[in-house]
């Protein structure tokens, strides 16, 4: 037996294929009490395998403790603070699992018939309801199941919408802070991306879009506030520009945190909004649980809306009946199915339950405090000796989030912002965001959240004081973090130069 | 990593690409502070030899720990080498950018475009 066996926080865990034993179970099958066939009379032989499957043989208590040590050696929100900027790293409240996991929810099968899952279909269309209100668009599809997916359903609405009046479109703009995932969605979607600059005060520049903005041009998909954490002061007139040319403006949720209950989408002048519940609307994420990314369009792209669509069909007048959810599949113009079933079922659990709990003025105060908390964290940012070496990219009041450049730390301490990163997971903090606005020289792109306090926010500030300082002293300290966490710096160059991606079972 | 340098044989491009023009044949690569700005290059996707390349566009990409990044062509001709030995250790553009980290061989089909490039000192300049 080797030395790996009962480690628990050494970095060599064995897998679980590893500690696979033939013929230990953890589950014993209750006694059989209908009459037994013979596999041949079940399954035709192509069917059927040649040999069993290789899975891991453990017993409950092995299973148990693998994946417990397996998840201490996480950091996540549960455990400390995740400043992890355009990922909304907020607080999931345990309510929303207490609500999810009732077995209405939990246990219901998804090819359930209509008439026998009106409750859950009813949680789905008021759930549409709430979130065309806070995008201030009439018509909701819950199908996309992250904000990527979100952003196809967009893409491909955009092209249907076009086809539709005749037209052929062939370029989508995307501003040069973008997300990487708007201009990967617009390749995927058969559209060439054409990047629009950004201005010395970090707003898309508008003499750049018009120049871009010609008839062959789809869709500008913009992120409001942008990646930059600002809030584009030209919306008014990006929208003015885009529809001028007959193209679409689809608006990237990713920040929708900054702005629920202040402005909407839907007012700006967009055409398609997503939202991601798992960023805003609090699914644990990050590797914690599926996400969801619904869209919330105009009347003008209603009819190519994914099928089939949930919806509320209102009893004959005078008859007294209850009215009925249903899912309408009669929609011809629709783009179509964007997966099976009808979505990531829980995340509307949760993200109702969080909806319903604020209410209208509570989800205003989310962003309200989220705001407030980025910008006292900038201020803070900006004082203490702190400003010199990582200075902020724009010099304006911010939205829920706001980029540093650590180009002069780098220059002046030798210390890269992937070197800070590393060094506040010593601290027990989740690194920022880095190396992300693009057009950023060594980027941090910050997200506090409103879910954090006060003393959360300036034992951040503290942390970033001392690692500057100590790298003053010694920059090879930051050079070479983490040292408290199960695996030290990974090598990420040959990670990806050389990977091993099959396991041995 | 080797210390910041611009040699001064080298024509540059403000997208921080180099070339070096030997009669109607041109070398490209990438600059140092190209180089140091991506991190460590983990891909270099070669373009194929007889693909024709424009100045100011881009002609490959190269893929570092942080992100993927268009590579511009400095100069217009047709590839008519490129640098396999890439394929197996892209970090040769980390470790001699000027040298045996060179992406492509292209034949020039306007040498009088190398006209518009900078020199070293005046690319320097646009660093700082």
């Amino acid at each position: 037996m080797n030395g790996r066996w009962f480690t628990a926080s050494a970095d060599d865990e064995l897998t679980i294929y590893e500690r696979s034993r033939g013929g230990r179970r953890a589950f014993v099958p209750p006694e059989l009490d209908v009459p037994k066939r013979a596999l041949d009379q079940l399954l035709a032989p192509e069917l059927r395998r040649s040999e069993p499957p290789r899975l891991p043989e453990l017993s409950e208590p092995e299973i148990v403790r693998h994946y417990n040590r397996l998840s201490k050696r996480n950091f996540d929100l549960d455990t400390g603070f995740y400043p992890l900027g355009s990922c909304t790293m907020k607080h999931n409240p345990k309510l929303h699992e207490r609500v999810a996991a009732l077995p209405g929810h939990s246990k219901l099968h998804p090819l359930q018939d209509p008439a026998h899952a009106q409750g859950a279909l009813e949680l789905m269309w008021r759930l549409q309801q709430e979130l065309a209100d806070v995008a201030g668009l009439p018509h909701v599809s819950l199908q996309p199941s992250a904000g990527s997916h979100g952003e196809l359903a967009g893409v491909l609405l955009t092209r249907a919408y076009h086809e539709d009046h005749g037209e052929r479109r062939t370029k989508v703009l995307t501003p040069d802070t973008a997300h990487g995932t708007n201009p990967a969605t617009v390749t995927m979607g058969g559209y060439e991306v054409v990047k629009v600059g950004t201005d010395k005060r970090g707003n898309v520049d508008l003499d750049d879009l018009r120049a871009k903005a010609t008839d062959e041009v789809a869709c500008l998909m913009l992120t409001n506030p942008s990646t930059v954490g600002l809030f584009e002061e030209g919306i008014e007139e990006i929208a003015h520009i885009v529809h001028g040319v007959g193209a679409t403006l689809y608006y990237d949720g990713a920040n929708l945190n900054a702005i629920m209950g202040i402005s909407r989408p839907g007012d700006m002048g967009f055409d398609i909004v997503h939202f991601n519940l798992h960023k805003s609307f609090t699914q644990p994420h990050g590797g914690g649980g599926p996400g969801a990314g619904p869209i919330a369009v105009s009347d003008r792209i209603e009819p190519y809306l994914p099928r089939p669509q949930v919806v509320r069909r209102e009893p004959a007048e005078g008859d007294g009946a209850a009215p009925f959810y249903d899912l309408d599949h009669d929609r011809p113009k629709s783009i179509g199915r964007l997966r099976g079933f009808q979505g990531n079922y829980g995340v509307f659990v949760r993200s109702y339950a969080y909806i319903r709990s604020l209410g209208a003025a509570g989800l205003r105060e989310v962003s309200e405090v989220a705001v407030l908390n980025a910008n006292y964290l900038l201020a803070r940012l900006k004082g203490e000796g702190l400003a010199q070496y990582l200075p902020a990219a724009y010099d304006r009041i911010c939205m829920h989030e706001f980029v540093l450049s650590g180009a002069p730390m780098k220059r002046e301490l030798q210390i890269r912002t992937l070197d800070l990163a590393k060094r506040l997971l010593d601290h027990g903090v989740h690194p920022p965001t880095v190396y992300f606005p693009l057009i950023v020289d060594e980027a941090l792109l910050i997200e506090p959240t409103e879910t954090e306090s006060k003393e959360t926010l300036d034992r951040f500030v503290e942390v970033v004081a001392d690692i500057l300082r100590e790298a003053r002293d010694d920059p090879s300290v930051a050079q070479n973090a983490p040292y408290t966490t199960p695996v030290r710096r990974l090598d990420e160059a040959g990670a990806a130069r050389r990977p091993v991606v099959r396991q041995p079972m | 990593m080797p210390d910041p340098s611009y040699p001064d044989d080298l024509l540059y491009h403000a997208e921080h690409d180099w070339a070096r023009v030997e009669g109607e044949q041109a070398t490209l690569g990438i600059t140092w502070y190209a180089q140091d700005q991506l991190g460590e290059v983990v891909f270099f996707e070669t373009p194929e030899v007889g693909r024709q390349v424009r100045k100011d566009e881009p002609y490959a990409e190269v893929e570092s720990v942080k992100a993927v990044s268009d590579v511009i062509s400095p100069l217009s001709g047709v590839v008519v080498a490129v640098n396999d030995s890439l394929k197996d250790q892209p970090e040769t553009i980390n470790e001699d950018p000027y040298g045996e980290g060179w992406l492509v061989k292209i034949k020039l089909s306007d040498p009088s475009e190398g006209d518009a490039l900078m020199k070293a000192d005046a690319y320097e300049a646009t660093l700082q």
